[in-house]
């Protein structure tokens, strides 16, 4: 007999899910394991809504197992540390991100790249280590591994900082791996949305200039005025597109609706980077004429490991970088949802679980 | 009123050469003229020269861009004959090697950084258009003049019919081999596809003490690859099974194929973090979908020959190393059945034309 989310683990938890690809969410009783001895609990005061989960309660990826409760950019306070945790006690305020378990024996585990394990376990819609689903953070508590629980620094306001734990550290990543920090260095950041706000700001922290290609013209004055931006490029307009041929050291594509790469890849200098962070479902069709003729290359970044997270919170503390955030009731969130799809937040949703989330 | 060909260059020397006249490609005797020996250039009396694939698309205008007629042929080995007032590092009865450029601007970073093969304003050995205007010829001629910083030597002890792929099939593997790291002990490259630059690849990997797995849609290609070329294992491409099983145990692949092929079987067989790097150049777009680069931080790249320095640089590895290349030594006239030979890749793995002995005037 299937179990029912309300009797599968220990303790009561109480959060919003989706039950169909409609998306819709409404209340959901549910529950989570007791706090073992490698665990902490979060009491959850922020959770930022990321457009994977718009995503997810739709099953755009066709793998959504509903019911769905998302939510992956999530603050809390914490309740209760297991006995193995030292480093964290309660009443700290930490952050977790999108994942929550991993083998920790592949390479890619020992190297810190939780991300890349094969067995990676995801927040939420994954299958745990006990065999049941993993939920989100739009509920009131989650108990994760002390290894997936980040400290938010102090200074560091708690709603804007949420989407950090998610958005943050998809582009802080591929900024390390891909060498992009070179003080002086040009950045194109395509797309200015939760990821690319957010890869303005680090970029400009690291001392790049950074110039925001977008479709919309009316992104301009946020770009350079709201977020400090050197420049703005509109993509449709091939003379502009043009003139910034081969001025760019690399580029941080987060769009992840299809789209052509080839103008992207004109922008690009010789060994140029081009890196995909947001995640198109459907091919792209690429012409390897101009990958040749200028050593170009077009890479891919996920999220990033725990270690890296932490040291992505620790730079935007010193560096005084948060999302920019609209903060909304738990009871509003079908309808940022339906705004989120149509690109209408400036520029991401945060739900302030703690005041607004009630039984 | 245009100017004949055997006319183009004011102070010049008559030159004699196979071109094609049309897109059908089929090459003839052709006369034409070279520029005289200027202060920075060398002069060499061609000995090889070989059949590279870009001659085929070029001569048959598959990219659209030929200017007829066309002297292909930009794998040149050739003996010094004159050199120039401030050629100090050749002289005449050196054995030379002029490859795919014969000119760049020289002020320009990529120029700067001894890459001039990615110089915007770079000049090919055939069908581009020179500093002076004029259209480029290469290496199916008696001769040929450039600047002494586009000809190598040749290292000594190198077969020469087997050396003359290597200055542009060599280059074009060696090139990312270094760029990317790949001769790091421990690596695993892949190679995509067993032909002109497959097959050196092969070789330049062993010498570098790196593994190497021959990827291709040929079976009957394997015992070639293990027991000829020295792979350490063979992969078909169309078996998804054994695809499967090598999935993630690639550091690196260089994908020599020029026809339009599916990535994401490829990308498959990268570890996290690996590259494939394509030196062929399919000229139809591919699809490539996002997901595989994303899950696997992995990277698609390209490269496009190399600079003169590197060339250099890579002759005389192969001279250290004893590497050339598979050749079929033809002659002149051979040339037309070697096109189409090389059209269905029915040579291993190039032919090399023996410019010296067959190429007499009509």
């Amino acid at each position: 007999m299937v179990q029912s989310q309300e009797e599968e683990h220990p303790r009561k938890a109480f959060g919003w899910a989706a039950r169909d690809t409609s998306g819709v969410l409404s209340p959901f009783n549910f529950s989570r394991r007791t706090n073992g001895a490698d665990d902490v609990t979060l009491k959850i005061l922020y959770c930022g809504i990321c457009h994977s989960d718009l995503h997810a309660v739709r099953n755009d990826w066709r793998n959504t197992v509903y019911p769905i409760v998302p939510g992956h950019e999530i603050i809390g306070a914490v309740t209760e540390v297991g006995t193995n945790v030292t480093d964290l006690k309660v009443g700290d305020i930490t952050g977790v991100g999108c994942l929550v378990g991993a083998c920790h024996t592949c390479e890619s585990c020992e190297g810190d790249q939780e991300n890349y394990c094969h067995r990676l376990i995801l927040t939420y819609n994954s299958v745990d280590r006990d065999g049941t689903v993993t939920y989100g953070g739009y509920s009131d508590h989650i108990v994760v591994p002390r290894r997936y629980a980040v400290r938010v620094p102090q200074g560091l306001p708690l709603a804007a900082a949420a989407p950090l734990l998610c958005a943050g550290i998809t582009v802080y990543s591929p900024m390390k791996h891909y060498a992009m920090t070179e003080p002086g260095r040009h950045l194109g950041v395509v797309g200015l949305g939760g990821l690319g706000h957010v890869a303005v700001k680090m970029a400009k922290a690291f001392g790049l200039k950074v110039t925001v290609i977008s479709t919309s013209p009316a992104k301009e004055k946020e770009a350079i005025q709201g977020l400090g931006a050197d420049d703005f490029l509109v993509s449709r307009d091939p003379e502009k597109m043009k003139a910034s041929a081969s001025t760019m050291d690399y580029i941080i594509d987060t769009v992840s609706a299809v789209h052509s790469l080839e103008p992207l890849l004109a922008l690009l200098k010789l060994n140029g980077k081009l890196v995909m962070v947001g995640a198109p479902d459907k091919p792209l069709s690429l012409n390897t004429h101009p990958l040749l003729f200028g050593r170009k290359a077009i890479g891919g970044s996920m999220i990033g490991g725990m270690k890296e997270t932490q040291e992505m919170m620790d730079f935007c503390c010193k560096h005084n970088i948060t999302a920019d955030v609209e903060v909304i009731n738990m009871d509003y969130v079908n309808t940022a949802m339906d705004r989120l799809a149509k690109s209408d937040v400036k520029y991401r949703f945060v739900i302030d679980v703690a005041n607004s989330l009630s039984n | 009123m245009v100017e004949s060909r055997e006319e183009e260059h004011p102070q010049s020397q008559k030159v004699f050469g196979w071109a094609a006249r049309d897109s059908s490609g089929v090459l003839s005797p052709f006369i034409f003229s070279r520029r005289t020996n200027l202060a920075d250039d060398v002069t060499l009396k061609i000995l090889y020269c070989g059949i590279c694939h870009s001659d085929l698309h070029a001569t048959r205008n598959e990219w659209g861009n030929t200017i007829y007629p066309i002297v292909p042929g930009h794998e040149i080995i050739g003996t010094v004959t004159e050199v120039g007032a401030n050629v100090t590092d050749l002289k005449v009865g050196d054995i030379a090697g002029v490859g795919c450029l014969v000119g760049a601007c020289h002020t320009c970073e990529s120029c700067e950084d001894d890459l001039e093969n990615y110089c915007p304003r770079l000049v090919f050995a055939y069908n581009s258009i020179d500093h002076d205007g004029n259209v480029t010829y290469g290496g199916y001629s008696d001769r040929i003049v450039v600047p002494s910083r586009y000809a190598v030597r040749v290292p000594q002890g190198l077969p020469l019919a087997a050396a003359a792929p290597l200055l542009c099939a060599g280059i074009t593997v060696y090139s990312p081999m270094k760029f990317h790291r790949m001769t790091e002990p421990g690596r695993h490259i892949g190679v995509v596809g067993l032909g002109g630059l497959g097959h050196v690849a092969v070789k330049m990997a062993k010498a570098f003490g790196v593994r190497v797995t021959v990827v291709s849609t040929s079976p009957a290609k394997e015992k070639e690859a293990i027991q000829g070329l020295g792979a350490d294992a063979f992969l078909v491409s169309r078996d998804a099974e054994k695809m499967k099983a090598a999935a993630k145990t690639m550091d690196y692949i260089i994908d020599t194929v020029s026809a339009a092929h599916p990535l994401e079987p490829l990308m498959a067989l990268l570890k996290r973090d690996g590259k494939l790097i394509m030196v062929g150049a399919p000229d139809k777009p591919l699809s490539i979908h996002a997901f595989p680069l994303i899950f696997g931080r992995k990277a698609i790249a390209g490269s496009m020959i190399g600079g003169m320095k590197e060339t250099q640089e890579m002759m005389d590895f192969c001279g250290k190393h004893n590497i050339t290349a598979d050749v079929e030594v033809i002659n002149m006239d051979y040339v037309n059945t070697a096109m189409d030979r090389m059209a269905k890749a029915d040579v291993k793995y190039r032919f090399v034309i023996d410019v010296a002995n067959s190429l007499s005037k009509q």
